[in-house]
């Protein structure tokens, strides 16, 4: 049952050479990762770019009266039971605690349906609240609980997911690259020291990092791109010092020496170029990455601050009402998983197109 | 050959065997319509060029064509009497090791790293022999002596990694024969040792055979230990046996003109190197076979007759045939010309 | 071999020290811990008084090297944000947690992960090993919070299999050990798929098939041992994910353990906690590390003997 690898005289019979390359460029054209694509365009550029012009209401202020509304499909208004359960602490989905219930049930909002025999409501019980309204195409996806619409806010976290992973891929890449052919290029102590520090980021848990670093600095969106850029520096020092090793070795780079280019222009002239593929790889691949680590930041409450429509703290925001309202967490959580999946879909089509070896990191 | 001597002395005998590899991109014939057999004690050499189905030929005989794509779309494997093609997956684990074993074509990666050589070997032996552990013991111990390791009870703990190439052969040797096979295909089997080795290697191999009366099949690119081991030689041309029969034969009279490019391309000590032939082109894609001669782009006695059709096979002696459309009485094109031997070789 | 894991276990050491080192830097950048200690409206003599008590009037290099000795008797201060309790108590009541979290999310990753792998390796270009190709996609896709929510919506809330959160009986360590253990199942098994992939496709195998040994135990003994070399390098960073994870899925599920401990911590600004806290992740994931080349080793003999 071993595994079938093609040889390579299995390939097809030699074709004339145009016919050759149109068949080519058309292979590539369908082997497009087109839904991903698609979904990123759709997902996360339009929205991000457009998100002023083509949400349909306030990303921060809410209708009071709209709050915790389903989406549009879910159009029936339906009652709502619930057993309730003593506050505590640890328990965050706990949404009403016994007062909050017992002021509910006075105020005629809802009834006891379980229990209550006198009169009062007891840990236990089971409420039943008054019907609430159904959904509409007035807010696609419904409402948090302070009636802002989530329709908008997903597209304006779309703009902030962006912003925040462009920003820190270029400022970690940036310095990782940096530092990787610097390291490369001095090599000697140069090269220890920084390679040295690398192992040591490297063998650290990167959330745990993030989060005392921001606990230093403070949150904030500034903070938040340079503790991701701190977080990715390291895995670009070491591959592109890597590639940039191999670089070095060739002739050109010995020919430029000679004919007495200076050290940075080397660097810049004669290596970066060639490392192009390999950075823009990388960072196609980080982009996942990096909307993973930010919203996680943002969901801990250390990373975006809140009113901002962060997918991580509109899933926060949500957190609370799985129970009552799971509109307000999961589809945040899903813009997240559809556009990290789909980036990395598009990140790995490219490595295997561009820089096939990068493979196995 | 009769038929009595079919029954006694024929323990492999191979008739029309396909064996088609199913890509995405097409179907490569590797095995495509073989057929031989082979008798008691005998050595059987296959040779052809790299890529012609030798590997592929081994591998079906112990039914272990790399699955799924590969597959055995044809044919007959009698081994010992049974047509091995009809047994299941079970039945063929009491085949393969016991009537017939293989030795792979790298002795550097059969070796599996993470065992001792003794578990491997052992591992073998308990296949056949269900027995307590001091004996098994006491079998791996003389497996390892048999193939001329020296300590063998210190060996038996050694890993893979700890072993000269020549060494880790000699275990995949007594790996393979450790549960006496009537048949034993070596698969290239001294390609990755140096020269002194690899004829002590060939040496051990002709002793064992000498003792036990086993069968080999001994699949090569060298003519040249052809010459030194095999009693008998098929010659394969992408995916087919273009000619076979005795060595002394084949040497001193080979009918084919690829048989002949090759018996001339073996280098011999007293010829100047200019006189070396060696053979122009490629052999043709298995995954794009030609109608006709699949040689005929190579073959410099070719006429349109060679593109048409398949030749037919000629007998010009007991039991050495040949494909090839020169050897017919009514030939049209270049005829061969009277082949002279290289001095030095068998015949 | 003893050798061996000497020279890892020094390294090991020398790794902790250094990342005690910075914890203790960072932590004390994180912000004034006097905040915490004090009410607003505190005088110049309290702040001189806490300040006092706590060392916090002494040079940095001073408090560092106090914070070394203390560390050397295994001493790791005084929780600042929680009254009465030593960073050594609040550690030992909440490590329990986090372990049986930990190790329930590693068993679950390692018993599906493994066999799956295989599983599609051997089942290469089927149904099977499309599903499990997106599924391991999907799990390095979801971030461990999204997993852990999602999984609470569905099994707790939708279908009330298990509690939402809290603490208590195994019920309510199912879901956050799923959820913690997700991204490794999925990477686990990638990794899995691939080595068992080029194993199978190895001359030993193919001599173990000739040899005739039966197909389970090519696959189970021949094939399993040296795929499991790869995937087992990984291990360490699969220390650092359920060390990681731990803290959000804590979070998330509000099991009290050291992850939801340090959040509140850095929350609270109690930079000791933090650096007891850190220090210990940072400690473990040393060991784990130790533990995984000693076990490599173990499985490779080719290590072992260089
Ligand atoms: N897994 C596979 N998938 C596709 N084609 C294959 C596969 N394995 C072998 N082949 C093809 O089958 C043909 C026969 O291969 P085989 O290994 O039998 O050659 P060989 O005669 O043993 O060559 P060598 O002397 O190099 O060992 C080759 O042309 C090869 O390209
Ligand atoms: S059949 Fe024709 S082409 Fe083929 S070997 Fe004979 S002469 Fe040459
Ligand atoms: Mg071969």
């Amino acid at each position: 049952m071993a595994a079938v690898t093609t040889t390579p005289e299995v390939a097809a019979p030699s074709t004339p050479q145009r016919e050759n390359r149109l068949v080519s460029g058309l292979r590539v054209a369908r082997e497009l990762p087109v839904i991903p694509l698609l979904v990123l365009i759709l997902l996360l550029a339009i929205p991000a770019i457009f998100a002023n012009q083509l949400a349909p209401h306030s990303q921060r202020i809410g209708v009071l009266d709209d709050a915790k509304l389903p989406p549009f499909w879910i159009s029936e208004s339906f009652e709502e039971r619930m057993v309730v359960q003593r506050a505590d602490r640890n328990r965050l989905d706990v949404e009403i605690g016994l007062s909050n219930a017992q002021r509910k049930v006075e105020r005629g909002e809802a009834t006891i349906l379980v229990g209550g025999e006198d009169g009062e409501v007891n840990p236990g019980d089971t409420l039943r609240f008054q019907a609430r309204k159904g959904g509409s195409m007035e807010y696609p996806l419904g409402t948090d609980k302070q009636g802002r619409d989530i329709l908008s806010r997903i597209m304006h976290g779309a703009r902030i997911s962006l912003m925040v992973s462009s920003l820190a891929i270029l400022l970690g890449g940036g310095l990782g690259t940096l530092l990787g052919m610097l390291a490369a290029y001095r090599g000697g102590k140069t090269d220890s020291i920084i390679m040295r520090i690398v192992d040591i980021k490297l063998a650290f848990p990167s959330i745990l990092l993030a989060l005392v670093l921001v606990a230093a600095i403070g949150a904030g969106f500034t903070t938040v791109i340079v503790v991701i850029a701190v977080l990715l520096w390291a895995r670009y020092a070491r591959v592109v010092r890597g590639e940039a090793l191999a670089i070095k070795q060739q002739d050109f780079i010995d020919r430029a020496r000679v004919s007495g280019a200076s050290n940075a222009r080397i660097m810049m002239r004669h290596i970066f170029p060639n490392l192009v593929n390999t950075v823009v790889v990388l960072a196609t691949l980080e982009v996942g990455h990096v909307i993973i680590l930010e919203s996680t930041l943002s969901f801990l409450g250390a990373g975006i601050p809140a009113p901002t429509p962060a997918w991580g703290v509109m899933v926060a925001d949500g957190r609370d009402l799985i129970t009552t309202a799971w509109w307000i967490f999961l589809f945040p959580c899903l813009a997240i998983v559809l556009t990290v999946l789909s980036m990395n879909l598009l990140g790995d089509w490219l490595r295997d197109k561009l820089d096939p070896k990068l493979r196995n990191i | 050959m009769t038929a009595v001597q079919t029954a006694t002395d024929t323990i492999l005998e191979v008739n029309d065997l396909k064996t088609y590899i199913f890509t995405r991109a097409a179907t490569v014939k590797a095995v495509d319509g073989i057929s031989f057999n082979l008798r008691k004690g005998e050595t059987l050499g296959i040779v052809g060029e790299s890529g012609c189905g030798k590997t592929m030929t081994a591998l079906s005989l112990l039914r272990l064509v790399p699955k799924p794509a590969g597959r055995i779309v044809e044919g007959e494997i009698v081994l010992n009497g049974e047509d091995i093609l009809q047994k299941s997956e079970d039945e063929m684990r009491d085949v393969r090791g016991r009537q017939i074993s293989m030795i792979l074509q790298d002795p550097q990666t059969s070796l599996n790293p993470v065992f001792t050589i003794g578990n491997q070997l052992r591992e073998a032996l308990g296949i056949a022999h269900r027995e307590n552990k001091s004996s098994m013991l006491s079998r791996a111990v003389d497996a390892l002596r048999k193939v001329n390791v020296a300590a063998p009870e210190r060996r038996l703990d050694d890993y893979p990694h700890q072993m000269s190439g020549g060494m880790k052969q000699r275990v995949v040797g007594a790996i393979a024969m450790s549960c006496e096979p009537g048949v034993i295909i070596a698969d290239e089997p001294t390609t990755a040792l140096d020269v002194t080795i690899q004829l002590q290697y060939l040496r051990l191999l002709k002793e064992i055979q000498a003792e036990t009366g086993l069968a080999i099949i001994f699949i090569t690119h060298d003519f040249g230990v052809v010459a030194r081991m095999c009693d008998r030689v098929a010659v394969m041309y992408a995916g087919r046996i273009i000619e076979q029969g005795d060595v002394r034969d084949i040497f001193s009279r080979p009918a084919h003109p690829y048989t002949q490019a090759l018996i001339n391309s073996v280098p011999k000590l007293e010829q100047s190197v200019d006189r070396l032939y060696s053979i122009d082109g490629q052999p043709p894609l298995l995954s794009n076979l030609p109608e006709g001669c699949r040689f005929a782009p190579r073959c410099p006695y070719v006429s349109d007759q060679c593109y048409e059709a398949y030749p037919q096979s000629y007998t010009l002696n007991e039991g050495h045939y040949a494909d090839c459309w020169a050897l017919d009485a009514d030939w049209q094109g270049t005829p061969i010309e009277e082949f002279v031997p290289p001095t030095g070789t068998a015949g | 071999m003893q050798a061996y894991i000497l020279r890892r276990v020094a390294q090991g050491i020398l790794a902790i020290f250094v990342i005690s080192t910075i914890t203790f830097a960072l932590a004390r950048v994180s912000g004034d811990p006097l905040n915490v200690l004090l009410p607003e409206e505190a005088s110049e003599e309290q702040i001189e008084l806490i300040k006092a008590e706590w060392g916090l009037d002494k040079p940095l290099h001073m408090q560092y090297f106090q914070y070394l000795g203390k560390l050397f008797r295994g001493d790791l201060g005084e929780a600042m944000a929680w009254p009465n309790s030593t960073a050594t108590e609040l550690i030992i009541e909440r490590l329990p947690n986090t372990i049986k979290l930990s190790a329930l999310a590693l068993v679950v990753s390692g018993v599906i992960a493994f066999p799956v792998g295989v599983l599609v390796a051997i089942k290469k270009d089927t149904p099977f090993d499309y599903g499990g190709k997106l599924f391991a996609i999907l799990g390095q896709s979801a971030p461990t919070f999204a997993v852990g929510l999602i999984l609470m919506w569905i099994f707790a809330v939708q279908l009330n299999f298990f509690p939402t959160s809290g603490s208590g009986g195994v019920e309510y360590m199912i879901l956050p050990a799923v959820a913690l253990g997700y991204y490794n199942v999925a990477a686990l098994m990638r990794l899995t798929r691939s080595s068992m992939l080029e194993v199978l496709d190895t001359e030993y195998v193919k001599l173990a098939r000739i040899k005739g040994v039966a197909e389970w135990k090519v696959i189970w003994k021949h094939c399993f041992r040296n795929a499991l070399i790869v995937p087992l390098t990984y291990f360490g960073l699969i220390g650092a994910v359920l060390i990681t994870g731990s803290v959000v899925i804590e979070t998330v599920f509000a099991w009290p353990g050291l992850g939801a401990l340090v959040i509140d911590a850095i929350l609270f600004r109690d930079y000791v906690v933090v650096q007891a806290v850190v220090l210990l992740f940072a400690a473990a994931f040393v060991i784990i590390n130790i533990m995984v080349d000693v076990l490599y080793a173990y499985i490779d003999p080719r290590i072992r003997y260089t």
